[in-house]
């Protein structure tokens, strides 16, 4: 079809439209609806299952050891989903990863002598890790960096905070070397991040939470759970094993886990060694009398982990199918709209097909007025998609309704789907209109 | 009217018919389970906790820099802490009591274990959560005692891991699951394994967890204050002076020492009606983008039936005056497009009837949702059907004006 054409068709389909402007705007609205019903969820979806590492995420593995054995375990017969202290130690002691780490959340307070003018202790969100944390999850630094496998070894106080921490304390100048006091221990600034928060916290047990704010401390591992520095976040334990709470000591020598691990396994030989590395691990602690079971480990990335936690709230995905629900119903609604309209047409239809026009060129004429309430659908659908995305914080916890953002991507697949959608619902209602055969509707009318 | 010649003219119109009845079908399935969904949040909005809530206020707080270590010093640091803090806030003229309390019903901060009747955990297991408090704790949340006693102020211990107590107070339901003769009262029983005498039963309250569970009111009180770095205080405060207790607490506590952290927004002086509120906030939110749904389904759909028959009352045009010449009322002609929308619409609602337990089969292994009842089905095929009426209505009264006379053109 030429550019002549198409414009022709356009006016064709602009002038239908504006005899009948009460259906038009129905069936405008219809799509509308549909589709920002459709894309206000899936923003919100689309960004509580987004992949907080994308570039990386299929090389991180988090281990799951069956320390409890048969009986204990999660559904899907799932081993517990983070470490007990034990075995997290034995671990990192062995390092067979290209990096590894354990982790705990942490939640120390900087002290009045660094906390500013009002001296009141400054609450942090934190977490203690191993030194290869930072390069295995590619924590961008502003100043300095993380630190050495010595400094872990030496369980020295060395510390890495947050752009916004070093903004409060230090006014945002480079603080690397400097000292603040945490918990009454001085520690050193190795380095200051930048910006850097994933989310979900996919490092944090259980493939962490949505949070608003990026962590703000990291602390060495074995220097933190040396100092007693206790574990501020979840801890599970074995069905009838009573749960130590805030006895931090007791947690380290329990068989509770609540401690996240990853590991960079850099191809499938890595992933396939390191499976059969912790099943022979398991292995020698059957051998040795610790466990009484054969193994039942698991090793899954990322992206495979966090689907596992069911962290995308279940609320979420039912929303998302209702209203795609919604939207075939509005595609249902137009598809009858649309036939009605066009067989209405059928005189006009009839005396084109007898003046010499083919089948192709009602196809095209009416393909084209389809396209044109699809766009003006999808116009008024990212106007509704806009302001139903920027309304979600109304329905939604704060740090969910965060992850729904409006981005080009989101504003082009939702015009994208409007078009698309409409174009569909067009087909048959075009298909008909174009067998409308010209002799017949001549003499009828 | 015989519906004959109704299915005869219908027969002309397969497809369109087609559609209207798959949309009615659809809308329905849809209508039915978001109905259900809203139902069941609103019921869980709106449900007791069993504390007497009007007044009750939460404070949480956190000791900056505590001592970790479990030896006495440190654990006798940190209780006389806490002891400080509960005396200044008594001692507050709008305070009526006051409670060292581990959590709160609906704060989603709870631990839990399963009560057996023996102490090998065999058999019969209860699972619920542990409320670890003062002896005041049950009068300051207003929860009702149904049977046995408090506890008295020389049964409470403290420590930093939280011990077996030797007795307990349970809620209703968890005594008469482990007693369903009813004779709970001075029973022993055993959580995780350790003895525990119940001398107490409260009537009903409400677990701090969150999410929707089978355990919701299985709720035990533990006469133990947790010495920890992080320490919770219930506050009833006198009839009307909640807002000023709440300032007075913060001015208190902060004057006895300010060495302390209220980390917002999960820590923090907070009265329970914003626990309520943040708590149930995202059934509210799936509540009316439900309801948000619901309304622009049947507007939809309503539109759609009012677009299709005026399509129809449109060719039907000479045929209608036909009718009208031949001796049909007006009233005949109407009667012919409502009862043409029921046939459409009842088979529309039976198939939608069949969606609606198909849709909510399908949710029902895919994400946790009960078992949809036949009520809102039905109450769900009753508005399709007045929805359809109430549509055809506009079209069919523009048909029944058509003038006999047209049959003469």
């Amino acid at each position: 079809m030429g550019i002549r054409m198409f414009g022709y068709y356009l006016e064709l389909a602009v002038r239908s439209l504006r005899r009948s402007p009460g259906l038009t705007a129905l069936m405008m609205l219809s799509i509308a609806f549909g589709v920002a019903a459709s894309m206000t969820t899936y923003s919100v979806f689309r960004g509580l299952s987004g992949d907080p590492i994308p570039w990386k995420s299929s090389r991180l593995f988090v281990p799951q050891l069956d320390i409890w054995g048969p009986g204990f375990r999660g559904p899907g017969d799932a081993p517990p989903d983070a470490l007990d202290y034990t075995d997290a130690m034995a671990l990192m002691r062995q390092h067979r990863a290209t990096r590894q780490s354990a982790i705990y959340p942490i939640e120390p307070s900087v002290m009045s002598s660094n906390a500013g003018h009002n001296r009141r202790p400054l609450p942090l969100d934190g977490y203690a890790v191993a030194s290869e944390f930072f390069p295995m999850l590619d924590v961008p630094f502003h100043y300095g960096n993380g630190w050495s496998a010595t400094d872990d070894v030496n369980q020295l106080p060395v510390a890495v905070i947050s752009d916004k921490l070093n903004q409060q304390i230090f006014g945002g100048v480079n603080s690397v070397g400097k000292t603040m006091d945490i918990d009454h221990h001085t520690y050193r600034i190795v380095g200051v991040m930048s910006d850097w928060n994933p989310t979900p916290r996919f490092f944090d047990v259980r493939g962490g939470y949505y949070s608003v704010d990026g962590p703000e401390v990291f602390l060495p591992f074995r220097h933190s759970v040396a100092i007693n520095m206790i574990n501020a976040g979840w801890d599970g334990c074995r069905k009838g094993a009573s749960d130590p709470q805030g006895d931090f000591v007791r947690l380290q020598n329990s068989d509770c886990v609540w401690i996240a691990y990853m590991a960079e396994l850099d191809d499938v030989a890595a992933v396939q060694r390191y499976r059969r590395y912790i099943d022979d691990y398991a292995s020698d602690q059957q051998k040795s009398g610790r466990f009484r079971w054969t193994p039942h480990n698991r090793l899954g990335d990322v992206p495979a982990f966090l689907d596992d936690e069911h962290l995308v709230p279940s609320d979420t995905k039912v929303s998302l199918l209702v209203a795609q629900g919604l939207l075939v119903v509005c595609l249902v609604n137009t598809v009858g709209l649309l036939l009605a309209k066009f067989l209405r047409r059928s005189g006009e239809i009839a005396v084109r097909r007898a003046l010499g026009a083919s089948r192709t060129a009602i196809y095209a004429q009416f393909l084209t007025e389809a396209g044109v309430i699809g766009v003006g659908g999808g116009l008024l659908g990212l106007l509704f998609t806009v302001m139903g995305v920027l309304s979600v914080d109304q329905v939604l916890p704060a740090a969910y309704a965060g992850m729904a953002r409006i981005d080009p991507n989101l504003l082009l697949l939702t015009l994208g789907l409007a078009v698309a959608a409409t174009l569909v619902a067009g087909a048959y209602p075009t298909h008909r209109a174009s067998r409308v055969p010209p002799a017949w509707q001549l003499k009828a009318s | 009217m015989t519906v004959h010649p109704i299915l005869a003219a219908l027969r002309r119109h397969k497809v369109a018919v087609l559609l209207i009845v798959l949309q009615i079908a659809l809308t329905l399935a849809i209508v039915a389970n978001a109905i259900f969904i809203i139902s069941q949040r609103i019921e869980r909005i709106g449900r007791p906790t069993g504390a007497d809530e009007n007044g009750l206020i939460w404070i949480l707080q956190q000791w900056p820099a505590a001592p970790a270590g479990d030896d006495a010093a440190a654990i006798e640091q940190l209780d006389a802490l806490q002891r400080t803090d509960l005396a200044t806030l008594r001692s507050l003229p709008d305070v009526q009591d006051v409670a060292a309390s581990t959590s709160i019903p609906l704060l989603s901060d709870y631990t839990t274990g399963a009560i057996t009747l023996n102490a090998n955990q065999e058999g019969l297991s209860v699972h619920a959560a542990y409320y670890y408090g003062d002896q005041h704790l049950r009068p300051t949340l207003g929860l009702r005692l149904i049977a046995g006693r408090d506890f008295d102020a020389s049964e409470i211990r403290h420590g930093r891991a939280h011990a077996d107590s030797p007795v307990i107070i349970v809620s209703k339901p968890v005594a008469d699951q482990l007693f369903p003769n009813g004779n709970a009262l001075g029973q022993t029983v055993y959580q995780d394994g350790k003895p525990s005498s119940i001398v107490g039963i409260v009537e009903r309250l409400q677990t701090p967890k969150r999410a929707e569970s089978t355990w919701a009111f299985n709720s035990v009180l533990e006469p133990f204050r947790g010495d920890d770095s992080w320490s919770g205080y219930v506050v009833r405060a006198r009839p009307g002076r909640e807002q000023a207790t709440m300032r007075e607490a913060r001015q208190a506590l902060f004057a006895v020492n300010p060495m302390r952290i209220m980390r917002e927004p999960w820590a923090g002086i907070h009265s329970f009606s914003e626990i309520r509120t943040r708590a149930y906030r995202s059934d509210r939110g799936m509540a009316l983008l439900m309801s948000v749904i619901c309304v622009i389904l049947l507007c939809v759909t309503a539109a759609g039936i009012v677009g299709l028959t005026s399509f129809w009352v449109g060719q039907r045009y000479r045929q209608i005056g036909v009718r009208r010449a031949l001796g049909a009322r007006r009233i005949d002609i109407r009667r012919y497009f409502q009862i043409e929308n029921l046939l459409i619409a009842g088979v529309g609602v039976v198939a939608g009837a069949l969606f609606s337990f198909g849709l909510n089969e399908w949710l029902m292994t895919h994400y946790e949702m009960a078992r949809l009842p036949a009520i809102y089905v039905a109450i769900g095929v009753l508005a399709m059907l007045a929805l359809g009426q109430a549509a055809v209505l506009v079209p069919a009264r523009r048909a029944s004006d058509v003038p006999p006379v047209v049959a003469t053109r």
